[in-house]
């Protein structure tokens, strides 16, 4: 097995992530994206560390996976409470702090 | 990395061909996940795709990772999504307007940032192997990083996850 081959299939998720953070409204589908995100990240981390034969990057991807499921709670509890005072979770709507 | 190096006869182990199955339906389910119309379609396709990227954490040697992959996102990000989606939405199905209506912007973004990725994966590992006989890390080596060199940022993972739970609960109750 290539190094490249793993590197690469998580910059394509990281791409197709990128994407759908610019592309969409739903604010469920944007932290779905950031999702993929992380994803692609975790893949690079553990790719590296079977290059090195250590621990390090386990570690690191265990605690992206810990932080993620934290972004994610935050994240559904405040589409939740805009759901409740806006009915409405369109991410462009949402211009009160605009200068 | 060459074309002759991707395609000669060695490399077609059965590593590499499940990895090149697992990639290709990975890459197909995160592009219908940024793509579909249905909000729950959406939900499930991401789960392919972390499911995918379970099996190459094993392909990788990181059996512990991937069982946490399964259980931490597939078992309970997951049901949090199904759940956000449920109630933020009237009704399930297809519907429109989840697009920005300037969206096309995002390709040339993605296609430059891959582009980009691209050149600097293959100009700097670009025909090395990983190792054949790779050291397999035992599950007690990653503990002795978790509790030792890396004990502070777990400390602050602790109150991050302690902070994002009593921050939803806050967040999401009826008051």
């Amino acid at each position: 097995m290539l190094t490249s081959q793993f590197l690469l299939l998580g910059a394509i998720l990281f791409c197709i992530g990128v994407y759908g953070v610019i592309a969409r409204k739903n604010a469920v589908l944007v932290l779905m994206s950031i999702e993929l995100i992380l994803n692609s990240v975790n893949i690079n981390l553990l790719a590296f560390a079977l290059r090195n034969g250590s621990a390090d990057g386990h570690t690191f991807a265990l605690y992206i996976i810990a932080v993620a499921a934290a972004e994610v709670g935050v994240g559904l509890a405040m589409v939740l409470m805009i759901y409740r005072n806006r009915r409405s979770i369109a991410l462009d709507d949402l211009s009160e702090m605009r200068g | 990395m060459s074309a002759a190096t991707i395609f000669s006869a060695d490399l077609l182990v059965a590593q590499n061909v499940g990895f090149a199955i697992i990639a290709v339906l990975m890459v197909v389910a995160a592009l219908r996940v940024v793509t579909t119309n249905n909000v729950v379609h959406a939900a499930l396709w991401l789960v392919t795709v972390l499911a995918g990227a379970a099996a190459q954490y094993v392909l990788l040697a990181a059996e512990f990772v991937a069982v946490t992959q399964v259980l931490v996102y597939i078992g309970a990000v997951m049901v949090l999504f199904l759940f956000g989606t449920m109630l933020t939405r009237a009704r399930i199905g297809a519907e429109r307007d989840l697009n920005n209506p300037y969206r096309r912007l995002g390709v040339p973004v993605a296609a430059l940032l891959l582009a980009a990725m691209t050149v600097a994966i293959v100009s700097s590992f670009g025909d090395e192997q990983l190792p054949a006989e790779p050291r397999v890390v035992p599950v007690a080596d990653i503990s002795d990083q978790i509790f030792g060199p890396y004990l502070l940022p777990f400390w602050a993972l602790s109150f991050v996850l302690l902070a994002a739970i009593i921050g939803a609960i806050v967040l999401a109750r009826k008051d």
